[in-house]
């Protein structure tokens, strides 16, 4: 699915990314763990395209095609969602046209017809459903006024929409509630499947009691210092990250 | 120095001595309540002059460079050898209206009648109005545009001899619009002068939308001078569309006075032209009436656009509220100068305005200048400005949903215009608009209608 070899990526003259190698395969939920700063949200950015990193290094493959040589929306529809840890508001956009623009792009890329107006909001009742979701927030403008929480389930509500093959949740967990937290994992279980996979970035373990990873990983100082099965995340929620960080020294 | 002096002198003679010279032509035909003006308002335009840099009021603006190009002007009506009726077809689908055509200022003389108007409305041409009926004009005419400092309306008074007219009495709705259609069309480069005078009686009700087109490609010079007079408990929707080429230049004033209780909604929606100036006057004579003004423009290419407003809070308890938004392109420049005076004794007003543009390119520019005069001490007023670029932030997100960079672009600039399009309050109308924008902001709009007249 996905295969990172020696990735680097710099902002500013700061490496943020020192050679990360990461092996993602179908079906699989990584979780990528480690303290602020250590790249976790730029390894989400530089995998979905986003622009403005320098030094720009390393080999990505992504269903066998370099990842690199693709603008951002292009790995959208290939299959690649970002679920952002804040997502941007965009006021006079409304949800709706938005979402309906985006599934069709999605389809055209597929070669498919794009959906007519019932068979979308049919498509999207349906989803909502799925993912026990109240239907206003698709009344409004793109995450305008949206709380925390609603932010956040308004991502899982897109990919489920996009039905994406590689997932990256960037601190999706951040600022929930216990409540909104169980609705997002519950999203995010409910669309797994031996096709899809997904790439957990987390700060904390909190998140990973509901959505099990097959693997966790430690980002620190732009590299993967640590991996190993579900217990490295809970041996972490209790020792901190300074015994990897000495470790790593 | 002195040669830019004398150049100054030399070409406001012209227009002086343009008018002595025709001075028999333009009071042919037109009423007294016309003719009795022109003659103080050529003095008060020799004062001043075509505003330059020098003018506080065109500070962004320089109008000389246009009225220093030749142009043929229209002392009296051309006869249109072609039935623009059958030629002009707004394909606007649900917009039912009444159509009224003009042609380079003049109430075209083939206008279909308008059947089905309420008993007492009338529509008209304002030369043929006045000389019918004197006494619907003669208490309006000129009695908001003679209090003017500005050069240009003192022009449009001295020169004009026909417009739009219209008349709505008390207690009148006028449900279905009223669509006025502006031609610009010759052969040669044309100067013109439209006069409009629009009343709504007391408790009456009326939306009119203008249109603004050339249907050929030659040059034009427009000043025109719209007055408005809301009686108490009227409501006024005043709407425009300028959709001119891009050697059409034009000035436009355009005066409301309102009465108490009323309400006024005006908004400008800019597309296509060349110099483009509008000055918005309001002035709010009657405690507790509201005016709505918006305004948005999109330019390319080397056009000018420059919205100036000045709302007159003149009685207590009233309020007013001002939108601007402005997308620039490539050299294009935008000007908004927003003035609110609040006069004494004219307590509890409330009075917003902001003016938002956004810079596609490093060679746009835009200059934007609030000015708050607040002479009572109970007043609410805000106003506020940016100038900005298209948000990264947000094109990143919506790209990584799988849009294309330039339908993410597309997308950000129509919600961006959505604020100002969404105040609308004819349906139809706001989708076409909505429509129009979306097809200006492509690149793919030439005219909005399917007008073959070129």
């Amino acid at each position: 699915m996905l295969t990172i070899k020696n990735l680097k990526a710099s902002v500013e003259d700061k490496e943020i990314l020192r050679g990360l190698n990461l092996d993602v395969k179908a079906g699989e939920v990584h979780a990528i763990m480690g303290p602020n700063g250590s790249g976790k949200s730029t390894l989400g950015n530089v995998l979905s395209g986003k622009e403005g990193y320098d030094d720009l290094d390393g080999e990505v493959e992504f269903l066998g095609e370099d990842l690199f040589e693709l603008a951002a929306e292009d790995r959208a529809k290939k299959g690649l969602f970002l679920g952002f840890q804040y997502p941007v508001e965009i006021p006079g956009v409304p949800m709706v046209n938005f979402l309906k623009a985006s599934v069709n792009e999605h389809r055209k890329f597929k070669g498919l017809e794009p959906l007519s107006a019932s068979e979308f909001l049919k498509l999207m009742r349906e989803k909502k459903e799925m993912l026990h979701l109240d239907s206003q927030l698709t009344n409004r403008s793109v995450n305008e006024g949206f709380s925390g929480g609603e932010k956040k389930k308004n991502e899982i509500f897109q990919m489920a929409m996009l039905e994406p093959k590689l997932a990256i949740l960037d601190e999706t967990d951040s600022g929930l509630d216990i409540d909104a937290l169980k609705i997002v994992a519950d999203g995010v279980n409910a669309l797994k499947n031996p096709e899809r996979s997904t790439i957990v970035i987390t700060h904390y373990q909190r998140l990973l009691e509901y959505i099990v990873p097959d693997f966790v990983h430690v980002l620190y100082q732009g590299q993967i210092v640590k991996s190993g099965g579900k217990e490295l995340a809970l041996e972490l929620e209790e020792k901190g990250y300074d015994w990897i960080k000495k470790e790593t020294v | 120095m002195t040669q830019l002096i004398a150049k100054d002198i030399a070409l406001n003679e012209r227009y002086t001595s343009l008018f002595y010279e025709n001075k028999e032509a333009l009071e042919k035909g037109s009423s007294p309540i016309l003719n009795r003006m022109r003659e103080i308002a050529i003095k008060r335009f020799e004062k001043d002059g075509i505003p330059g840099f020098k003018n506080e009021n065109y500070k962004y603006t320089n109008l000389q460079p246009i009225f220093e190009k030749k142009y043929q002007h229209i002392f009296e009506y051309k006869r249109v050898e072609v039935d623009l009726n059958d030629v002009f077809r707004c394909d606007v689908p649900q917009l039912d209206t009444y159509v009224v055509l003009l042609v380079n200022g003049w109430y075209y003389a083939r206008n279909r009648e308008l059947t089905e108007l309420p008993d007492g409305v009338v529509v008209g041409g304002l030369q043929q109005v006045a000389n019918e009926h004197p006494e619907l004009v003669q208490d309006y005419l000129n009695r908001q545009a003679a209090l003017s400092d500005d050069p240009m309306v003192a022009l449009n008074t001295a020169f004009a001899k026909d417009g739009f007219f219209m008349f709505v009495p008390d207690n009148v709705h006028l449900e279905k619009p009223i669509q006025v259609i502006n031609l610009m069309r010759a052969e040669e480069s044309i100067f013109a002068t439209q006069r409009n005078l629009l009343v709504a009686g007391k408790n009456s009700q009326f939306k009119v939308v203008f249109c603004d087109h050339t249907l050929t490609q030659g040059e034009f010079l427009s000043n025109n001078v719209t007055e408005v007079f809301v009686e108490r408990d009227a409501v006024v929707d005043l709407y425009t569309v300028q959709n001119q080429n891009n050697q059409a230049n034009s000035v436009n004033a355009s005066f409301f006075k309102q009465e108490e209780n009323s309400n006024l909604l005006t908004s400008t929606a800019t597309l296509h032209g060349g110099l483009i100036r509008n000055n918005v006057k309001i002035t709010l004579d009657g405690e507790y009436s509201h005016a709505d003004v918006y305004g948005m423009s999109f330019t390319d290419k080397k056009q000018h656009v420059d919205n100036y407003t000045n709302i007159e809070h003149a009685k207590a308890n009233c309020t007013s509220n001002q939108v601007y938004k402005n997308v620039l392109d490539e050299d294009s420049v935008g000007a908004f100068a927003g003035r609110i005076h609040v006069v004494r004794d004219a307590q509890k007003t409330a009075a917003f305005q902001r003016n938002n543009n956004v810079l596609l390119t490093d060679s746009a520019k835009m200059n934007t200048k609030p000015q708050l005069i607040i002479d009572a001490d109970d007043v609410k007023c805000s106003h506020g400005a940016t100038i900005g670029q298209i948000d990264e932030e947000a094109l990143f997100y919506i790209r990584t949903r799988g849009i294309n960079e330039a339908d993410a672009r597309l997308m950000l600039m129509n919600a961006f215009a959505h604020e100002v399009i969404q105040e609308i309050r004819v349906e139809p109308l706001r989708d076409r608009i909505d429509e129009l924008v979306d097809k200006r902001l492509r690149g793919e709009l030439a005219r909005c209608h399917s007008c073959d007249m070129n």
